[in-house]
């Protein structure tokens, strides 16, 4: 199975190898695209059409946020192939300003996993059809997926009995957000506890 | 205000088409589900179902909390076969730990993920029934699930939110009773599948509303990223325990049926098959089981909770207990995808492990949600009426798709 993603790993990295960053098989024998951004529509169209894959089933796209890079997000996508039972995944590393190129060309399905992802990161999709939020509430503003979004968010809403409505207000949290840090104080705590504090030259 | 009438220059009127607010609230919408429908006559012309108004942001909040937290969340997905979640989210974990799962702990996963997929698919087939005017089925299938519910108690002390499957086997053994009881059931269940069939599968209203319709093809199923029974019912025999086996069901003997024309009515009948497949599998478990004798249901390693017996005498076992349930354990930084045949089609997690306890990001991958992505073109051209099929037979639930 491994050997079999390998090869194919190359072979897609040999045939598209202006679209083709890196191709690799990780530790758990998943083989990992990464391509250009632009380049998307083109290896997903190529890689459904081949006639020895035909990765032919979109399972999923998603993207990660890793707001330290300069190319903030990964976009990733899943692909399925029911004839030769594999699985691929293929990344694209996409700036903040950024399209991506949507695939709904190539793949219906796609529709929906574009608009979450623009919901959830604020990733703008070029050529989509119905570039609408999909998740989160009518007229909801930020993305929460991205890591410096708050997870209690910014407003909550409530029934108003005067008014006769549903209000939002900007969230007041009756106690502290508990984030809990159970990290070990050897290792994770960036920290310094209370009365712990030594002038540097005591060190 | 359907336009304005210009009978007396054109002798012609100008229709504009009438759009219907279907849900949220509406029974036959499975949940919160609102379709904007644009309906020409009594025809669908148009169909967008909006989403999310069960959404809680279970994404966002795994991302604050440690692998064992998060498990629960699973059973609040898809919540009529929740141990099926969590399945998926153990193996992802342990594919990137590389822990063993224990030969009668994987027994017990497979046990359980058959009577999940039995919970559904009575849900299901029943409830579609319901939508298309039979009231009898879900009450009978309401009986059997609650018995299957009994065996949830029974074994992790919930009828719905389990908890049940940890990372490295599931929480605690099952007792001998509990596996007799099963095995008895599974013996008079066919007998009540039977009744069912015979109530419904060549019911002349429920074949009329169901026969023919909305059906998919091999073609539309792959674009439209369609996964288990829904690819099943329009003739492709792809079915995740096979294909690409988990857990052990490389050992068991069952069948996958597969329908002919991809209509709600062959989707249905795939569904009843299915689950006379799962009661043979449950029995195939429960012979594995009772001829390979009692041992361990949990990996003993960093993953799982040391045996109460040795909390009391070791040190570091009270220490591996205290840290296990506080801090929780890291797993390697790496990013896997675990797929597994829920109920309803392929569950997948894509997580992404940074090395610390806390996933960097777990993303669930739902079957119903690319299920309802179709529905406009599913619904396109068909009755109002047939809408209501439709949605049974695609089988969604919120839970899940919204996340």
């Amino acid at each position: 199975m491994t050997k079999a993603l390998e090869e194919l790993g190359n072979r897609l990295a040999e045939g598209n190898s202006q679209d083709v960053l890196s191709a690799e098989v990780n530790d758990v024998g998943e083989l990992t695209v990464v391509v250009s951004c632009a380049a998307v529509p083109r290896f997903v169209e190529c890689i459904k059409n081949d006639r020895e894959t035909r990765f032919s089933t979109l399972i999923d796209i998603t993207a990660v946020d890793f707001p330290d890079r300069d190319k903030r997000f990964e976009v990733v996508y899943h692909f399925l192939s029911m004839y030769s039972n594999l699985r691929i995944r293929v990344k694209a590393h996409v700036r903040e300003d950024e399209q991506v190129p949507s695939i709904t060309g190539v793949h219906a399905s796609a529709d929906w996993y574009e608009r979450e992802v623009f919901d959830m990161y604020g990733i703008l999709f070029d050529n989509h059809p119905d570039m609408r939020r999909i998740l989160t509430d009518y007229g909801f503003k930020g993305h929460p997926l991205r890591k410096d979004f708050p997870t209690s968010g910014y407003v909550e809403l409530r029934y108003d009995e005067v008014e006769k409505k549903v209000v939002y207000e900007p969230v007041s949290l009756v106690q502290e957000y508990r984030q809990f840090d159970f990290m070990s104080p050897w290792e994770g705590a960036k920290y310094i506890l209370p009365g712990d504090e030594k002038p540097e030259a005591a060190k | 205000m359907d336009g304005s009438f210009k009978d007396a220059t054109t002798d012609e009127q100008q229709i504009r088409n009438f759009n219907l607010n279907f849900g949220p609230q509406h029974p036959a919408a499975h949940g919160v589900l609102r379709l904007v429908l644009e309906l020409d006559g009594e025809l669908v012309e148009r169909c967008d179902p909006h989403i999310g108004l069960l959404h809680r942001g279970t994404e966002k909040l795994m991302e604050s909390r440690t692998y064992l937290q998060n498990l629960p969340y699973f059973d609040r997905l898809d919540y009529v076969a929740p141990m099926n979640q969590e399945h998926a989210w153990c193996l992802a974990i342990e594919k990137l730990t590389g822990a063993e799962v224990p030969r009668r702990g994987s027994l017990i996963r497979v046990l359980y993920s058959e009577i999940g997929r039995i919970l559904n698919h009575l849900l299901n087939v029943t409830t579609q029934a319901l939508d298309v005017g039979a009231l009898t089925p879900p009450l009978w299938a309401f009986e059997q699930r609650e018995l299957l519910m009994e065996f949830y108690e029974r074994a992790c002390g919930a009828r719905l939110h389990a908890n049940y499957f940890r990372p490295g086997g599931v929480h605690q053994d099952l007792p001998q009773a509990l596996l007799d009881d099963i095995a008895t059931w599974c013996g008079t269940f066919p007998g009540f599948l039977d009744d069912l069939d015979g109530l419904l599968t060549e019911n002349r209203i429920f074949k009329q509303r169901n026969v023919d319709i909305c059906i998919v093809s091999e073609q539309e199923a792959l674009d439209l990223g369609f996964s288990g029974v829904m690819v099943r019912g329009s003739g492709m025999a792809w079915d995740l325990r096979r294909a690409q086996p988990y857990e052990c069901y490389n050992e068991f003997d069952f069948m996958i049926p597969v329908g002919k024309n991809g209509d709600c009515f062959d989707r249905y009948l795939c569904r009843m098959q299915e689950m006379r497949e799962s009661v043979k599998i449950m029995l195939q478990a429960i012979d594995k089981m009772n001829a390979e004798g009692p041992g361990d249901v949990l990996a003993r390693g960093k993953l799982t909770p040391p045996k109460r017996a040795d909390m009391k005498t070791s040190m570091e076992a009270l220490i591996h207990h205290f840290k296990l349930y506080t801090e929780g354990f890291h797993v390697p930084a790496g990013e896997v995808y675990a797929a597994i045949e829920a109920p309803k089609g392929e569950f997948g997690v894509y997580l992404v492990s940074d090395g610390s306890n806390k996933p960097y990001k777990a993303k669930i991958r739902a079957p119903g949600f690319p299920h309802l992505a179709a529905m406009d073109y599913m619904a396109k051209g068909h009755q109002l009426a047939d809408v209501a099929a439709i949605i049974g037979s695609l089988d969604v639930v919120f839970g899940e798709i919204d996340r």
